[in-house]
């Protein structure tokens, strides 16, 4: 890893505005070292773990995982070996109304397209601060931090982030799923759900009995759900909370969920082992 | 379409039952003396009696049943009842039974408490007295009920309006919002802006194709109809600015035959159309994909078909494409009536996508 220089990832599907704040940003921080540029939230998030960089720029509205998915991702992935810092996120977009107010409330960066360089030389004087502030020996590593910040954001609602156009709230929570196999459809009584785990474009159903596949991303089903009793546990995971028989921490501090009456283990991510703390 | 009835305050209906009660017991004191039964102080402090005991059966109990039904519901989880402080006739008559006997005989009492008189039991018929009393409560019920439960209706019936009225200046809204959506027009000024710098003969053109998109959207209410070539060339600004932020995730295809140039459509009726195409179909994927939009003539229709290679009908959330296919079936329907459709299929070969299908009247101007 190269000490002297800070390190960048930009994550931006549209060509020209990729382009645009690097060159922006070379003006601006001519120190700061552009990794890699990515198109979508998927390379945003292998190039992060691979890469590490210090600053992630990453736009909400992204094909297939937005910005603030990425992010979580890579939160959720980011080793905690302690080697390097998380980086510090700047969110990038065009205009997403419930998306600055929760940057406002978490206190997380942002910059609006068109990116103003008086504006973006303000995000950057506040990049190196935060980065010389890391530098100092006794300083706490990054990703405690960055947790917070990303959880009070998923908190406020995530679904609406990002998404093309604000979803329309369910009225009443789900109580039926219709899962398809064949010609035959399975009437689901979601009660009777012991978890939902993400598959690509697919759900996974898992009941007692058998496991279906309903073709949904978790995100479109999340908000119809009632969130009392389904609890995310993972980017990928929505458990019954019912459903659950024992959450136990292992020695490097990670919760993992045994159910009643189905073998399956669940691991917590650290996004939201918070849930989990005895009383 | 059913509209949500906006519970009117109960306390508002009281208040205007009660003033209308007041008149009525007045109205019949008032008749009474000029009937020349009895004194007028005497009448009033009798009618006013009989009329607050046959209020407070008949009025209170309709509001209090309604709200408990309404609580038990709630409960439930059931809808609420329809009309504010109308529980249905089941409840009704039997309130109105309870209310004209107990009225007059509790009423009476009431009233022989306050003056000290002592009027004959109204449980002896016989007496004509009593008769007239109790006629007179039973008419003066009824009108009230008839009266009150009309003027409610038609509370009700404005608040309906009211709401419908508010629900079309909304649509109208979300209309114009969507015309005009920020995220779209915020990220092709943040590709121009940088296009002046990079590429100057390049920013001109976006600017125009910008001026053509914003000058066809808004000018698309003043008339009735334009020529499909011009749809066709609104399409094109459009698609030219999103081909200019998605670069090569996006193919555009335009299908015109020559015939059909001149051919009448209402304006950008096909704009919500393609821009779901965009928005679900194609925006999403990551290598992006191909838009194609043709005209085709079928006996006396003019077929348009605007297709996506985009994740398919089983992609689409379920609710977010629905305002721009509501939006051109009313459209539509306004006016063609049955004689045009809209078709929302899975396009029918290997590369997949949405495929929309709109049929409408051929009529070449």
């Amino acid at each position: 890893m190269n000490i002297t220089r800070p390190t960048a990832l930009i994550a931006e599907d549209e060509p020209l505005l990729a382009a645009n704040l690097q060159a922006e940003l070379a003006r601006l921080w001519p120190e700061l070292q552009v990794v890699a540029a990515v198109g979508h939230g998927e390379a945003a998030l292998q190039q992060g773990l691979h890469w590490q960089p210090d600053v992630l720029f990453l736009d909400i509205r992204m094909p297939g995982m937005s910005g603030l998915e990425a992010a979580q991702a890579l939160a959720e992935e980011w080793p905690d070996d302690g080697a390097s810092a998380f980086p510090l996120i700047v969110f990038v977009t065009a205009y997403d109304h419930y998306a600055l107010q929760a940057f406002e409330r978490a206190a997380i960066d942002y910059v609006l397209k068109p990116v103003q360089p008086v504006r973006l030389a303000q995000t950057c004087d506040r990049l190196r601060s935060a980065l010389s502030l890391r530098a100092q020996p006794q300083s706490a590593p990054g990703l405690g931090a960055a947790i917070d910040q990303l959880r009070s954001l998923l908190a406020s609602g995530n679904d609406r982030i990002g998404a093309p156009a604000p979803a329309a709230v369910a009225a009443a929570p789900l109580r039926m799923i219709q899962a398809s196999a064949g010609a035959a459809i399975h009437m689901v009584p979601v009660d009777e759900v012991l978890y939902f785990e993400a598959a690509d474009k697919y759900v996974r159903v898992i009941t007692v009995e058998r496991e279906h596949l309903i073709r949904l991303s978790l995100r479109e089903l999340l908000p119809q759900l009632d969130t009392q009793r389904f609890w995310q546990i993972h980017r990928g995971t929505v458990v019954r909370s019912d459903a659950i028989a024992t959450a136990l921490r292992d020695e490097a501090g990670k919760v993992n969920l045994t159910l009643r009456g189905h073998a399956d283990k669940l691991a917590v991510s650290r996004l939201y082992a918070h849930l989990f703390k005895p009383l | 379409m059913t509209f949500p009835v906006v519970p009117r305050s109960a306390w508002a209906s009281v208040r205007r039952s009660a003033i209308y009660m007041a008149l009525l017991c007045t109205g019949i004191a008032v008749l009474l003396t000029a009937m020349a039964r009895g004194r007028m102080g005497v009448n009033l402090i009798y009618s006013f009696s009989i009329g607050l005991v046959c209020w407070l059966i008949i009025d209170g109990g309709r509001h209090g049943i309604t709200h408990l039904l309404n609580r038990l519901k709630i409960a439930k989880g059931q809808p609420m009842l329809g009309r504010a402080g109308f529980p249905g006739w089941g409840w009704m008559i039997p309130l109105v039974l309870l209310g004209m006997t107990l009225g007059p005989t509790a009423g009476t009492a009431l009233a022989d408490l306050i003056t000290g008189f002592n009027s004959p039991s109204l449980l002896h018929f016989g007496s004509p007295s009593t008769r007239f009393t109790i006629v007179i409560s039973a008419l003066a019920s009824m009108a009230s009920l008839f009266v009150l439960t009309t003027l409610e209706r038609l509370a009700s019936a404005r608040a309906q309006a009211e709401a419908a009225q508010r629900a079309a200046a909304e649509n109208q809204l979300k209309l114009l919002e969507s015309q005009l959506e920020p995220h779209m027009l915020f990220n092709t000024l943040a590709n121009l802006r940088v296009l002046i710098a990079l590429d100057p003969p390049k920013a001109q053109q976006m600017l125009d194709q910008l001026i053509g998109f914003m000058r066809g959207t808004l000018g698309a209410s003043r008339v009735s109809s334009h020529a499909l070539s011009n749809e066709f060339a609104r399409l094109a600004d459009y698609l030219a600015l999103l081909k200019v932020r998605m670069g090569e995730r996006l193919l555009v295809q335009f299908d015109l035959p020559a015939a059909l140039t001149d051919a009448a459509i209402p304006p950008l009726l096909l704009q919500p159309l393609v821009e779901n195409c965009i928005k679900h179909g194609l925006e999403s994927q990551v290598n992006g994909g191909r838009i194609a939009i043709s005209a085709r003539r079928e006996g006396a229709q003019l077929v348009l078909r605007v297709r996506d290679t985009g994740g398919g009908l089983s992609a689409l959330p379920s609710d977010g494409t629905r305002f721009g296919l509501q939006q051109v079936r009313a459209r539509l329907s306004t006016l063609y009536g049955t004689a045009a459709s809209l078709e929302l299929t899975t396009a029918d070969d290997p590369e997949g996508g949405t495929l929309a299908t709109v049929r409408i009247p051929l009529k070449i101007t």
